[in-house]
């Protein structure tokens, strides 16, 4: 499942995501995050391998921590899901012309060149890359290093927030 | 108006405005500086001699008042012993603020003397937790965390504050306002939801209240008292929610579960609308989910939205404070109360007097013997005592399931029980709690010879302050609950439960200062006991009962809730 999280930027906002996650046994395929236009808030995308009947309870429990403003379920609403990958791949001479060849017709940018071969930067969403990945593979050794999901939600949702609460007034015992 | 202060200091303050009198806990290096303002303060501070037993006794003083218990502890091993006590509050959403002292900030992450990673260990042990590295920060965290405790969901919140921050000066302003943006409190539930809710309620024709700690939380119980008595049906407590329908009210049923009576659980099996209020369906009362209340629709009313649609699915769930949701409800349920309650007159005789003839075939009876004390015939003479209206605390094993048998409870707040987690050691400690909370009134606290070893330090802080508290050890010579499933489930191969060795209680007490019984004889217990009660003060009674008795009826764990186990073990067959 796709879940897209708006936290508050506190420490240990992460870990409680996290840490309800893994708690309940289940496995994070990837996650990012970062700062939003509001530097107070972080958003979180998450891709993670939960049952289809627990989808609903992993977000309400999700809404439930304090840092947690808003959780969204994107796994089958209208979003755009992108990643990116950093890929380096051996390429001698014969092969050069094919892989800049592919690249092109993935949209994939060349971000370094040496004897040795290509350093490519790819987006797209992640079947997309899966397939890219494999064809560099066929050209002989690659590394690659992916981002994780980043997902927009295509939908407005309303930003329900909490109102400042006014501190129940105890009379103070004692004062000094 | 602000005034240079200490942090140890403004976090007194910030105690104060709380509303706190007492404080349980223990002191040590980096916690010098709070204790050392503690000193000449006003709030009151109970040494006990154990941090665990600190957060157990803020348990019970929340269980038995429905303040924010309050605990406290140094870094380290301070912090690290206080962490059964935050799971037991947040299984149970028992609202604590365990304060804890952490080394210098400047020291953090570097393998300092006592560090711990209090804030990471506690995470999932608490609804939320904080730590506070700079004085700024102290005062909006400390009220931000009783707010946090003690409202929606009530749970545990833990502060954990360097030593620097304690020393530190700052200018202290009251917080007068709370910011938690992300902190979503539903409180009024859906009208409309509310009103069908009510509608459902009147058309079934065997209606079931199944009510959990979540009434007591709440303080619902005169709603639930309304509703029961509007819809007149049947209606069973939870372990966590006993006392939140008096046990003498000829609507409620007892407790059902795993060892629950025969009526309440073949009540849940055949009801055709549960009606679920502040309860979460857990395993220790659903038994095999597949085969609970299966023809039973649901309504589930619980503030944690996460609650509803968990285990079960409802079909009509309502998010919201149970007393608020109630008393609306009840209204809407006198509204069609003249058109609807002729509807299915008929039907609901006929479901009370299947709930009736249940109840007679199996009822939950107190065991006797001439020879020796049967662990009910315990209870039972308890139940005597207390009346309905006193606090008991009890611990983890078979006494806490015969105490929850036989035991009433007419008021809530008196029946405190480490119910989600099961914590072995609650017992006594809670009751100390209790027995602060409520220092005028008398305090039971009923453990099994397992549990009060488990707690045996705090004998100390019992007797230093004279507390009324009856510590009534039912002494099986057993792990007793441990020892029953061995013996149902594992051959009787008893493994690890054999209690030998156990301390003379009369020698214990005498070292401690504390009258003290051992009672084996049937003919003594009762006069024993009223002695023991007359006495103001502590009173230790260690009372031998059956070795062997086990508890019935019982559910085996993972069976369905129809198939109990009623006294020898053979299964009840579903009509
Ligand atoms: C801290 C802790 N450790 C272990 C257990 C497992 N356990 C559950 S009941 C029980 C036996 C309790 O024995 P005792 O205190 O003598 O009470 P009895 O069952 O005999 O009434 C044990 C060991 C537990 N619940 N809590």
């Amino acid at each position: 499942m796709i879940i897209s999280v708006l936290l508050e930027n506190k420490p240990g906002a992460l870990m409680r995501v996290t840490g309800l996650l893994t708690q309940r046994g289940y496995n994070i395929e990837s996650l990012t995050v970062a700062q939003t236009l509001d530097p107070g808030l972080s958003r979180m995308t998450i891709s993670v391998d939960v049952d289809v009947k627990l989808r609903p309870l992993v977000i309400k429990q999700m809404t439930r921590l304090i840092n947690v403003l808003q959780t969204t379920d994107l796994t089958d609403a209208p979003a755009v899901c992108r990643e990116m990958v950093l890929l380096r791949v051996r390429a001698p001479m014969e092969t050069r012309t094919a892989i800049l060849k592919e690249a092109e017709i993935f949209g994939v940018r060349v971000v370094d060149s040496s004897v040795d071969g290509f350093a490519l930067e790819a987006t797209g969403d992640p079947e997309k890359l899966q397939e890219f990945i494999a064809i560099m593979g066929s050209y002989g050794d690659i590394e690659v290093t992916r981002s994780g999901m980043v997902a927009v939600s295509l939908e407005a949702k309303k930003l329900r927030l909490s109102p400042p609460n006014p501190k129940p007034a105890h009379e103070p015992a004692v004062m000094k | 108006m602000s005034q240079l202060m200490s942090g140890a200091r403004i976090l007194l303050e910030c105690l104060v405005r709380e509303g706190v009198d007492t404080i349980f806990g223990y002191p040590g290096g980096v916690t010098l500086p709070f204790y050392d303002a503690m000193y000449d303060h006003p709030i009151r501070h109970v040494l006990v001699r154990h941090e665990e037993n600190a957060s157990f006794a803020a348990s019970g003083y929340a269980r038995a008042t429905g303040k924010v218990g309050v605990c406290c502890a140094t870094s380290g091993p301070g912090a690290t012993n206080l962490t059964t006590g935050l799971v037991d509050c947040m299984m149970d959403s028992i609202p604590i603020v365990a304060l804890t002292g952490q080394v210098t900030s400047k020291l953090i992450g570097s393998d300092a003397f006592q560090e711990a990673d209090t804030f990471g260990i506690t995470r999932p042990c608490t609804k939320h937790n904080f730590l506070v590295k700079d004085i700024k920060d102290l005062s909006a965290a400390i009220h931000e965390a009783f707010y946090i405790a003690s409202s929606g969901r009530p749970g545990p919140v833990l502060v954990d504050v360097t030593k620097d921050v304690f020393l530190g000066q700052a200018h202290y302003a009251p917080v007068n306002e709370i910011h938690l943006p992300g902190y979503k409190l539903v409180l009024d539930g859906h009208a409309g939801q509310i009103r069908r809710a009510a509608q459902m309620m009147w058309e079934a024709k065997r209606p079931y209240v199944y009510a959990g700690g979540g009434i007591i939380h709440s303080g619902a119980h005169e709603e639930l008292r309304e509703l029961v008595e509007t819809l007149d049906c049947p209606a069973v407590c939870t372990l966590m929610g006993l006392g939140g329908l008096p046990s003498n009210h000829r609507n409620f049923i007892s407790m059902p579960g795993m060892h629950g009576s025969y009526a309440a659980n073949m009540g849940m099996y055949e009801s055709d609308l549960l009606i679920a209020l502040g309860v979460r369906f857990d395993d220790r009362v659903t038994g095999r989910l597949a085969a609970f209340a299966p023809h039973a629709k649901v309504i589930h009313i619980d503030i944690d939205p996460a609650e509803i649609g968990k285990n079960r699915a409802a079909d009509l769930p309502i998010v919201g404070d149970l007393k608020r949701v109630m008393s609306k409800m009840n209204r809407n349920l006198k509204e069609l109360a003249p058109q609807m309650r002729p509807l299915n007159a008929g039907a609901r005789k006929a479901w009370w007097d299947q709930v009736n003839a249940w109840r007679e075939q199996h009822p939950l009876l107190p065991v006797f013997s001439d020879d020796e004390i049967k662990p009910q015939h315990l209870m039972h003479e308890v139940d005597r005592l207390t009346k309905g209206e006193t606090i008991v605390s009890v611990d983890v094993g078979q006494h806490q399931m015969w105490a929850a048998q036989f035991i009433r409870f007419n008021a809530p707040r008196l029946w405190l029980c480490s119910g989600g987690l099961g914590s072995m050691g609650f017992g006594f400690p809670a009751a100390i709690g209790a027995a602060f909370a409520h220092p005028g009134k008398t305090v039971v606290a009923i453990v099994g010879d397992g549990g009060f070893q488990m707690a045996l330090p705090e004998l100390a802080t019992m007797a230093n302050h004279g507390l009324n508290l009856k510590l009534i050890v039912m002494n099986n010579g057993f792990l007793g609950m441990v020892r029953q499933w061995q013996e149902l489930f594992h051959n009787n191969r008893l493994s690890a439960v054999e209690l030998s060795g156990f301390p003379n209680v009369e020698h214990l007490g005498a070292a401690y200062g504390i009258p003290a019984k051992i009672i084996t004889r049937p003919t003594e217990l009762r006069p024993e006991l009223e002695r023991a009660f007359s006495i103001e003060g502590p009173f230790l009674m260690d009372v031998r009962v059956t070795h062997n008795e086990n508890v019935y009826p019982m559910v085996p764990a993972g069976g369905a809730i129809n198939e109990m186990l009623l006294a020898p073990p053979q299964p009840v067959p579903v009509e």
